[in-house]
């Protein structure tokens, strides 16, 4: 049997809220265990640069978005231009601070980013929904705006373009595919916990309930100002962490308007699809939307082979475009919470299968 | 019955409150004690709910003055009524419908965990502790109000009468010293109405709360209230033990004539 949870009974609270609640759960650590020292082994250097990295980093900024708007309710639409400012201050603390390590610099990262996310939050203390959806489009703009016309910022680079810094920490120097996938998978895997951490301890509960109910939860003793202001916050880290990652691991060289508004409206498609409200459903969503159109550019021409139809490069992204319409109407409608949830309806299912009753 | 009453806890003194020309209240004073249960009856759009709000907070009387254990109340936000700890409940149900019934309880207990964000997330110092210990707290609520076989359910699945008992959860988790409840009954069959007054009276009893209560049941309003007040219209009209109010020839005129 796959997957079995019935006849494990929780004798104690603290056995209950366990981050891994029951042991098959344990099947997440193990699944770590194997992108760390498994897939080392056999994947290729296509596969880390073109797949395996960029996946990571976009379920990071994925998780810093779900924050925001699964957890906390504000939906945003800048979250591309919060990757721009962690890259960027990432790029600038390596080259202006003598001395300071890779890892401090994306720390400072998120936290610039962080500092310019409280910035744009303020509209949400006043505003809701489609029209603080609008103050973020702003936020989207006004930053690579921003980025492009100080020169400052890309070290008087022309257009914007800034080249990552080498990452060395202790004097090693990470330069493969390899290497950079397994700096990649640390952080993020550190910092999705952390997030889990978060969304089941009160702070997330605050989130929630401001998302849920605002008024309730200013009855209760929460100060929305602070809990709107700190939601912001954190996603916002969490996007300049990304940010900083997709220059400096991935990319090596990007500009300001390779952070445009297209990038923020995938994110978002990542946690409408993965889930909204789901640490999961980041990293499924992310899987999703990366991996569909290179799985439809193998798949398409085969099927147009068998079926004799004429076939070109056009066709498949158009057919590309389609789908991801088709699906996000379909998630938006009928499943709200996305993959997480299905994945979540198909262990209810089996765990009393094949015993319905 | 035989509980002690105390001393005038909160004192509202001449209060009225506008919104833009509709005057909610007007001129309204009266004083809960200790202990007891106070209830305000009154037909619709009498300014009851309004006078909820004004107690804990979320509306602002133009003028009047609050006492508050003896000290007068300067400008509250909501949020403050926790720090004073008043909880409510509301007229139509505010759960967090994204949330289990176990979070919405747990939700009682914010302004009592002291751990920050940094702590939580990694998951360290007080934050482990805290949920274990409040946890424990919320889970005698559970048991109180008979809801453990539920909590783990969204509340958004369960029906109304639930609903209405874990919101009653979520404020009493909060351990308050002054619970305001608008409309517990509303809504319910019989059976449910009962349980509910049950479980008013017990925490009256067994912890000694003092309950601001809004009921439209005249039955149970005159069961189970120590004291009541009548609005109409924003204004007051009656105001004393249950036996009094109802042989009151205005009351009867203005609300038990009014086709109830
Ligand atoms: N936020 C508000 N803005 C404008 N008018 C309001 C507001 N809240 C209440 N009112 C008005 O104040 C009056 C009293 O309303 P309130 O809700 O306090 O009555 P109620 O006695 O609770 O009635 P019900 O039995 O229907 O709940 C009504 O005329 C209502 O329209
Ligand atoms: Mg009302």
């Amino acid at each position: 049997m796959l997957y079995r949870e019935a006849g494990q009974f929780k004798t104690t609270y603290a056995a209950d809220q366990q981050l891994f609640p029951i042991r098959q759960d344990r099947i997440g650590l193990m699944l770590l265990a194997v992108a760390f020292f498994g897939v080392p082994l056999f994947a290729s250097e296509y596969w880390f640069s073109a797949i395996l990295i960029p996946f990571l980093i976009f379920a990071l900024a994925a998780l810093g978005l779900n924050i925001l708007t699964g957890y906390a309710g504000q939906l945003s639409l800048g979250t591309a231009a919060f990757m721009a400012v962690g890259a960027y201050a990432a790029y600038n603390f390596q080259l202006r601070v003598e001395g300071i390590p890779i890892l401090v610099s994306f720390i400072c990262a998120g936290l610039t980013a962080a500092g310019v996310g409280i910035l744009f939050g303020l509209p949400s203390l006043r505003i809701k929904g489609f029209y603080l959806a609008v103050a973020t489009l702003a936020a989207q703009f006004f930053i690579v705006w921003c980025l492009t016309k100080f020169p400052w910022l890309s070290n008087h680079s022309s257009s914007g373009v800034i080249s990552a810094q080498d990452v060395v920490i202790l004097g090693f120097n990470f330069d493969t595919p390899v290497s950079k996938y397994l700096l990649v998978l640390a952080i993020v895997s550190v910092m999705a916990l952390a997030a889990k951490n978060l969304v089941r301890s009160s702070t997330g509960r605050a989130w929630m309930a401001v998302r849920d109910m605002d008024v309730a939860a200013s009855v209760i003793g929460i100060k929305l100002m602070p809990t709107k202001l700190l939601a912001f916050a954190v996603s916002s880290f969490y996007c300049g962490v990304a940010g900083a990652l997709y220059a400096f691991c991935y990319l090596g060289s990007v500009e300001p308007d390779g952070f445009s508004l297209d990038m923020s409206f995938k994110i978002l498609f990542m946690i409408i699809i993965g889930g909204v409200g789901s640490i999961l459903g980041c990293f499924l969503g992310a899987a999703f939307i990366l991996l569909l159109p290179i799985f439809l550019d193998y798949s398409l021409p085969a099927v147009a082979e068998l079926f004799g139809l004429p076939f070109s490069n056009a066709t498949v992204s158009h057919i590309q475009i389609l789908m991801f319409g088709a699906l996000i109407m379909f998630f938006l409608i009928v499943e709200p919470h996305g993959l997480a949830r299905l994945w979540q309806i198909a262990k209810e299912k089996l765990r009393l299968w094949p015993f319905p009753h | 019955m035989s509980k002690k009453i105390g001393d005038v806890i909160l004192d509202l003194q001449n209060i009225s409150l506008r919104f833009g020309g509709v005057k909610a209240l007007t001129d309204i004073s009266f004083n809960v004690c200790e202990h007891e249960i106070r209830a305000i009856i009154g037909p619709n759009g009498a300014g009851k709910s309004s006078m909820l709000n004004v107690i804990n907070g979320v509306y602002h009387p133009q003028e009047g003055k609050i006492f508050w254990h003896g000290k007068e109340r300067k400008k509250m936000e909501p949020h403050m009524a926790a720090q004073q700890n008043i909880a409510r409940t509301f007229q139509n149900i505010a759960l967090f419908k994204g949330m289990s019934v176990l979070d919405n309880i747990m939700t009682g207990r914010m302004t009592k965990m002291k751990a920050n964000f940094i702590e939580h997330a990694l998951w360290f110092g007080r934050a482990r502790k805290e949920e274990l210990e409040h946890r424990r707290k919320v889970e005698e609520v559970i048991d109180f109000l008979e809801i453990q076989h539920i909590r783990k359910t969204p509340v958004g699945r369960l029906p109304y009468g639930l609903q209405k008992r874990v919101e009653l959860g979520r404020a009493l988790a909060a351990e308050p010293s002054m619970l305001l409840l608008d409309e517990p009954m509303a809504g319910m069959n019989v059976e449910e109405k009962q349980d509910m007054c049950r479980f008013i009276l017990d925490v009256n009893d067994q912890f000694g709360t003092t309950i601001v209560l809004i009921e439209h049941d005249m039955g149970v309003v005159m069961d189970i209230s120590d004291r009541v007040v009548v609005l109409d219209y924003g204004k007051k009209i009656g105001d004393g033990v249950p036996d009094e109010v109802k042989n009151n020839e205005e009351v009867i005129r203005a609300y038990l004539g009014a086709g109830h």
